[in-house]
């Protein structure tokens, strides 16, 4: 990439003169003949011209194209199917829930929405739930947390940070787990049933655990009291957040999943970059290698509509997608990639074109001198 | 220098009535008269004590506009809820505040204990007729003092008694001004030998900073007599600091003590000047203020908008707190707007101001680490007296240098002398003692000698007319052996090894002149000058008056009375002094050898005498006394006095005196001029020997027009002065500007033939004509015309000028259009005022003391350093400080662009994108240390091209790297850069689930992909601009980048306790894990490099140089045009 020449200029080593007699004075004044002290340290000198560029674009050129080829054929065979249950429209199953939503009611209103996959869905699909317009990333937001509760502290526990206001207390009791994000923590029930052809409808077992970042799980995350210990005694004296409808000790019966280790809940408290996100709900694991996952055909979504979002304009969305070493779908990576790589073989072209004709200018301009 | 002048005249009045009074040895003559409390002898020169350290060191520091704008930063912090805690800015300001602080305490300890050094030195007190020793700081004025041999004096103090017999001591000033010759200040005539009972008033005027400046007046009473008063003046003041030499022990009274002393008042710090990148940066920080303020009020506002609309402002799930909602709409406004300032606040860089600072004290070093610049003469190298205005050395576009002992060594010989219209040339050095041998004389009168009379005379007045002092051999005792020789007639020791001293080297070499034919000056005491004649006798005068040189008079004279008893008056001094006061028919036959040797090169002086007549001798006597006594425009009253007493006078004969050019003179005005800046000759000398000195330094070519405007061709034409400058500016104007082809980029390219060079002369007389017209529209008319001539000239010679006139001339151009930067080299107190003036000013440690460099910016050993100084450091460290700041503007804007960006995602809501750890070490760890070592180490070219190619200087000429368009470019290419890192990776976290399974990332992980993208990229283009690859760069570039990552996992790998939120947990080990993150991070670093590299190849070198250079460095030069 970079025509480099090595410059070892004439470093005359470390020798100081000094003069016979009079040593102590010369020595004292004359500067030293260090090759650092005279700028004179040996250098690297590259110089860009562009004959050393060329091959450079030609390579990154040759490169990227294969590579941007290549996830954008990932992207397109990660098979994604997006469906939209806000409820918005009248026509929408959900509708009626959006419509009559309220805090206070005991009984849970659910809906079904039927959809059809047209393909097969081989390897693990992954279940996300997808908000809109929601600003997990507002600042008041973001910062309404206290990590130190949720890292099993138990005097965070009795005395939430302030910056959880005003999710901190409710009928002066702490609350736990404290905070904005907490508190808004998605609380619908999706689940999962395939109808098969035959008529009967088959409900789909969707994993709850691998689908928050292990470092979350097991180090950042932490009940208070340690890990065997019984959490409704722990957690006695606080209060499970407004909007909850059970403790936090009663989000799993299982226990290494229960508490401020419940994956849904450290999914959650991980909050999104951008108004529009999705999260990580459910995996859907392979269950042997004859079967699809989820084979091609109608299935049945069954909602347990808690959580509301029509009150700011947002939406709700479930997702089923595959994954690939790549992440999810995301066709911009690969389009980027072959993008940038064509461009750069283009202009190796066209400055090969105008390096050959300038360098023979140059040459002859030189002879002639 | 005009300062000092002009406070002189305006505070004339005042400062009369604060003259001081002092009764010798506390004796006062009338008791009742109350005694005035002065300032006690305790030199302060530490800022600060104990307990004021704190709160005035910080006073300091926050006065410095960058500290303060940091402080409210913090404040606001502190004070208003906003995105970043008060760390992230407070971290940064506390560091830097707090090393300034430990620097400048560490000085001040030092200065501390340097002043309790002085202040507890023991001194010997007179008091009461008992010597008693005491600490230095205690003595009062009016004490009398005690100095022994090689002390210090411990204040300013008036000599009373020397235990020399002549009443002189010798006194070495090297600690004040640098001047290591022995001076000899006399006692006050008349005191009496019994201190204690001396009893005396001293008048003096109020303590003032000149060193050679002062006036004085004693009264002494005796026994009810009438008061004798005598005059008091430089030559009897004893500067504290200064140190006795050859005198055994003096007594003097204390007159200034303490911090009233000339030498505490000199410590008083010049006015600092301003580099032109430094007024850069300022403007390109308002730009960016500008930017920052605009940036925070649209977000406000669009804030406001976005919240208006329904369920925006506080949906369900992010509740306002209850004070939130309490607070005033138009306060929440504010505190937005102000939060918004606070989260961009990091686009003015505050490390910026730390990194130029340390760039330019660290790199000041080179200059004097250079050994280049080490003279083995002097056995010194350069000094470097401010850093600040290391990048200004690029820039010079106009040097203003002296002559003598600039361009030429001030190395005087005395080559040959005419008397009375008869040519003697000294051929070498012939043992006869009739050593003369007359050359060509005056064509009519070949081989023929004027009249021995005249020859001794002419002889006797070089060896009186002077102010030698003769150097006594060290090893034997002071005068009295000296004295016991001559007396008893021995030999001298041979003529050579006299030593002779003297403030300008033209006198000595004069002696000596005259000392190789015959005539030996034998020194001076007691009031007797003692000359060895031609036969070995010695004859005695009685010197009466030294009326002393200055540059404005140009010419001194004695005034002695020879054993005959007749009073003589020997004049010496420059032709045009002389001329007009000498009888005219003398003249001719002398101004032809004159001019002749003036246009040779050698500096000539003219020899003129006069006998004085009793009544004239009392006449003149009584006027100099009188005016010497006068403590109110003393000067101009022993000016009006001389004026009169040179008159009259006979002209005897002429010296000439060769002055060698410096080392390298031609070549290094060459590389000068090569490099595109005009160089200017201020001399004090006359036209003709300044003229053939430049020519001798190729300033002059045969082929270059010389445009003259002097007295003479003011009277060529025989009308009026005025209308023929009138005339000749015009025609010169005509010639030099307006049929001159157009210029390109405003700078003479002096090595095309195609055009013609002028160079353009101008005096003294004519030059004040020029500022000083009579009518007030012509004077700024011709000042314009006289501008636009100079600036079309190569070269432009301006002799016969005062100091005061020098810095004139510097601070017209200076301030002419465009302002261009100026540098000003000299080596005598004569140039200070225009070393002072420039933008840069250069002493050269010459012979002439140390003034010249104890004010200059810069001080080199020779002239010929000069060019090193300019092409090779000055160059490099343009470009680097260019880089330098305009690297860091770039880089803080692609630093924030994308948090701005981020806003318009996160609901306005002043979310930050990076970690607080991010935002705080960014400028500190993860950028500083590559720009800084490129600062330092960075030669886009290498040091021996940019010596031997003059041109190269030019490139940069008029502060070509830190104009609006390059600082446009910088900026497009830092909002280019933040907008491809901001969308590319927005794009990216479309679908936030980027691991193989299928977890998501957060906006923690955004901002830290972004962030790494970042420091990478802006790195890298370090890395591509870094022409100069050292291992220093090699280890600070990847140094830095490791560190990063290093750190990235360090700050992620760990719960830390004291921190409130553990955000950034495993979220770099995550990112890592992630392949698409890899790869969008590597497409992004790339994509933003690419235009740059595409830049470099694309654009082609231009100009005439270019291939030239383009053959020795083909990158840097392109690039440094790309850079633009």
């Amino acid at each position: 990439m970079m025509a480099s020449s090595y410059n070892a200029k004439d470093e005359d080593g470390h020798i100081t003169v000094t003069g016979p007699g009079g040593g102590a004075v010369l020595r004292s004044k004359k500067p030293e003949n260090t090759a650092f002290k005279q700028q004179r340290l040996p250098a690297w000198q590259p110089i860009l011209t562009a004959g050393t560029v060329l091959p450079a674009f030609f390579i990154i050129g040759l490169l990227f194209i294969p590579i941007g080829i290549g996830l954008f054929v990932t992207s397109n065979n990660i098979k994604e199917f997006e469906i939209d249950y806000t409820g918005a429209d009248t026509s929408s199953p959900c509708f009626n829930c959006s419509q009559n939503f309220s805090w206070n009611s005991t009984s849970p209103c659910t809906c079904t929405v039927p959809f059809y996959l047209e393909q097969p869905y081989e390897s693990n699909v992954y279940v996300y739930y997808g908000l809109s317009n929601f600003y997990q990333n507002h600042r008041r937001y973001v910062k309404s947390r206290d990590d130190s509760q949720l890292n099993g502290n138990l005097k965070s526990l009795r005395e939430p940070s302030k910056e959880c206001e005003p999710y901190a207390y409710h009928n002066n009791k702490p609350i736990a787990p404290c905070g904005a994000i907490a508190n808004s923590m998605f609380n619908d029930t999706l689940e999962l049933f395939y109808n098969d052809p035959n008529g009967t409808s088959v409900k789909i077992l969707l994993g709850t655990t691998g689908i928050a970042w292990w470092t979350d799980k097991h180090v950042k995350f932490g009940n208070p009291g340690g890990v065997d210990s019984n959490l409704s005694a722990v957690f006695q004296g606080t209060t499970k957040p407004l909007n909850w409808r059970r403790p936090v000790y009663e989000l799993d019966s299982d226990q290494s999943n229960n508490g401020f280790v419940n994956e849904d809940f450290i999914v959650w408290m991980r909050t999104a970059a951008l108004p529009t996100f999705r999260k990580l709900y459910r995996i859907i694991g392979k269950s042997s290698q004859m079967v699809p996952t989820l084979p091609r055909g109608n299935y049945t979504l069954e909602v347990v509509y808690n959580y509301p979002v029509r009150s700011f304009e947002g939406r709700k969305r479930m997702i089923l997608s595959t994954i690939s070493w790549m992440g999810g779908k995301n066709p911009f990576l690969g389009i980027a990639y072959i993008t940038v790589g064509s461009v750069c073989f283009f202009l190796g072209v066209v400055l090969l074109v105008i390096h050959h004709k300038c360098g023979n200018r140059n040459n002859g301009a030189e002879i002639s001198n | 220098m005009l300062r000092r002048r002009l406070n002189r005249l305006l505070g004339g009045d005042e400062r009369r009535v604060d003259s001081r009074t002092i009764y010798v040895g506390h004796r006062s003559s009338s008791p009742g008269e109350p005694i005035i409390k002065f300032c006690d002898n305790r030199i302060v020169s530490s800022k600060y004590t104990v307990w004021n350290f704190l709160p005035k060191n910080l006073f300091e520091q926050f006065r410095r506009i960058a500290n303060f704008y940091f402080l409210i930063i913090f404040l606001v912090q502190v004070i208003v809820d906003t995105p970043t805690s008060p760390v992230t800015s407070g971290l940064p300001l506390f560091f830097v505040i707090t090393v300034t602080a430990i620097k400048q305490g560490y000085e001040d300890w030092l200065r501390h204990k340097a002043d309790n050094e002085v202040n507890k030195y023991p001194v010997t007190v007179l008091e009461q007729g008992e010597r008693t020793r005491k600490d230095s700081e205690k003595i009062k004025v009016g004490d009398v003092v005690e100095v022994e041999e090689d002390e210090t004096f411990p204040c300013d103090l008036i000599l009373l008694q020397s235990s020399r017999d002549d009443g002189t001591c010798y006194v070495t000033t090297a600690s004040l001004d640098g001047e290591s010759n022995h001076k000899t200040h006399y006692t006050v005539s008349d005191t009496e030998k019994d201190l204690e009972t001396l009893n005396a008033t001293i008048e003096c005027e109020q303590p003032q900073p000149d060193l050679y400046k002062f006036v004085g007046r004693m009264h002494i009473y005796k026994n009810d007599q009438e008061p004798v008063v005598r005059s008091l003046g430089p030559e009897n003041l004893l500067l504290k600091g200064a140190t006795l030499k050859n005198t055994q022990r003096i007594y003097g009274v204390a007159l200034y003590t303490g911090m009233e002393t000339k030498m505490a008042l000199n410590y008083q710090g010049k006015s600092q000047k301003r580099s032109a990148v430094e007024k850069s940066i300022n403007a390109f920080l308002l730009v960016y203020l500008c930017i920052l303020v605009s940036k925070a009020l649209v977000c406000t506002i669009l804030k406001y908008v976005w919240q208006s609309r329904p369920g925006q402002d506080e949906p369900w799930y992010n509740e306002k707190t209850q004070r939130d909602k309490e607070t005033n709409l138009y306060l929440k406004m504010f505190t937005d707007f102000l939060s918004f300032m606070v989260l961009f606040n990091f686009i003015i860089p505050v490390s910026m101001y730390v990194t130029v600072e340390m760039q330019k004290f660290l790199g000041s070093f080179f200059i004097t680490w250079d050994k280049d610049f080490f003279d083995p003469e002097i056995k010194e190298g350069a000094l470097v007296n401010t850093s600040d205005l290391n990048e200004e050395l690029g820039q010079v576009e106009y040097v203003f240098t002296d002559k003598t002992g600039t361009l030429t060594q001030n190395n005087m010989e005395f080559i040959e002398c005419c008397i009375d219209g008869f040519q003697y040339k000294y051929r070498d050095a012939s043992s006869e003692l009739d050593g003369f041998c007359v050359a060509d004389g005056p064509v009519n009168k070949v081989q023929e000698k004027a009249g021995r009379a005249k020859e001794e005379l002419f002889l006797r007045a070089l060896c009186l007319c002077h102010t030698v002092q003769v150097k006594e051999p060290t090893e034997q005792g002071p005068v009295d052996g000296l004295m016991d020789q001559v007396d008893a007639g021995v030999p001298h020791p041979p003529q050579e090894q006299r030593g002779f001293i003297a403030s300008s080297p033209d006198e000595v070499a004069l002696v000596k002149g005259a000392m190789r034919y015959g005539f030996t000056f034998l020194g001076l005491e007691s009031r007797n000058m003692k000359i060895l004649n031609r036969n070995n006798d010695v004859e005695m005068y009685e010197l009466l008056h030294v009326l002393t040189f200055d540059p404005v008079r140009r010419r001194m004279s004695v005034i002695v009375r020879s054993n005959s008893g007749d009073t003589l008056l020997f004049c010496k001094g420059a032709d045009s002094s002389i001329f007009p006061r000498v009888r005219q028919e003398e003249v001719e036959r002398i101004r032809m050898h004159v001019e002749r040797n003036a246009t040779e090169g050698y500096r000539t002086l003219c020899v003129a005498y006069k006998y004085l007549s009793a009544e004239e001798f009392a006449q003149a006597d009584a006027g100099l006394m009188e005016a010497r006594l006068a403590l109110q425009n003393r000067e101009e009253k022993l000016l009006a006095v001389y004026n009169q007493v040179e008159t009259d006078m006979s002209l005897i004969g002429a010296t000439a005196v060769e002055d060698r050019l410096q080392e390298e003179a031609a070549e290094t005005m060459e590389a000068l001029q090569g490099a595109g800046i005009k160089v200017w000759v201020l001399t004090g000398d006359k036209m003709e020997t300044a003229k053939s000195t430049c020519y001798a330094c190729r300033l002059f070519q045969r082929s270059t027009e010389l445009l003259e405007l002097t007295v003479r061709t003011l009277e060529d034409g025989g009308r009026k002065r005025e209308e023929r400058l009138h005339e000749l500016l015009l025609e010169y104007h005509k010639k030099a500007v307006q049929d001159a082809p157009p210029l390109k980029g405003g700078i003479t390219r002096t090595w095309s033939s195609e055009t013609q060079d002028y160079g353009f002369i101008i005096d003294g007389a004519t030059l004040s004509m020029v500022l000083n017209s009579s009518s007030e529209s012509n004077s700024s008319r011709y000042k314009s015309l006289f501008l636009q001539i100079c600036q079309n000239c190569t070269s432009v010679l301006c002799c016969r000028m005062a100091p005061l006139q020098k810095a004139q001339i510097v601070k017209m151009v200076k301030n002419s259009k465009g302002n261009p930067i100026t540098l000003s080299i000299g080596d005598g107190a004569n140039d200070v005022s225009m070393i002072l003036e420039a933008h840069v000013g250069i002493g050269i440690k010459g012979k002439e003391g140390r003034q010249a460099v104890r004010n200059s910016d810069y001080a080199i050993p020779k002239l010929k350093h000069l060019k090193k100084l300019l092409l090779a450091h000055g160059h490099l460290y343009y470009v680097r400080i260019a880089h330098l700041v305009q690297y860091f503007f770039y880089k803080n804007l692609c630093f924030i662009l994308p948090q701005f960006l981020y806003q318009f995602f996160c609901g306005y809501s002043q979310q930050p994108l990076y970690d607080a750890a991010y935002l705080t070490m960014y400028n500190i760890c993860f950028t500083s240390m590559p720009i800084l070592a490129y600062s330092l180490l960075e030669q886009h070219i290498c040091i021996e091209v940019l010596l031997d190619n003059a041109a190269l200087y030019r490139e940069i000429a008029k502060n070509g790297m830190l104009r609006w368009r390059p600082f446009l470019y910088w900026t497009l290419l830092g909002v280019f850069h933040g907008l491809l890192f901001f969308f590319g990776v927005r794009y990216l976290f479309s679908n936030p689930a980027l691991q193989d399974n299928g977890q998501v990332f957060g906006n923690w992980s955004y901002g830290t992909i972004v962030f790494t993208i970042l420091v990478f990229t802006v790195t890298l283009k370090l890395a591509l601009d870094t022409r100069h690859w050292t291992w220093i760069n090699h280890f600070v570039i990847w140094g830095s980048l490791l560190f990063y990552v290093f750190f990235s996992f360090f700050w992620g790998g760990i719960i830390w306790p004291f921190l409130k939120q553990q955000r950034l947990y495993f979220v770099f080990a995550n990112m890592l894990s992630s392949v698409s993150a890899w790869l969008v991070i590597i497409l992004l670093i790339l994509l933003s490099l690419l235009p740059e590299i595409l830049l470099v190849v694309f654009r082609k070198p231009r100009g005439p140089n270019s291939r030239q250079t383009a053959a020795v460095t083909p990158l840097s030069y392109k690039h440094l045009k790309a850079g633009q």
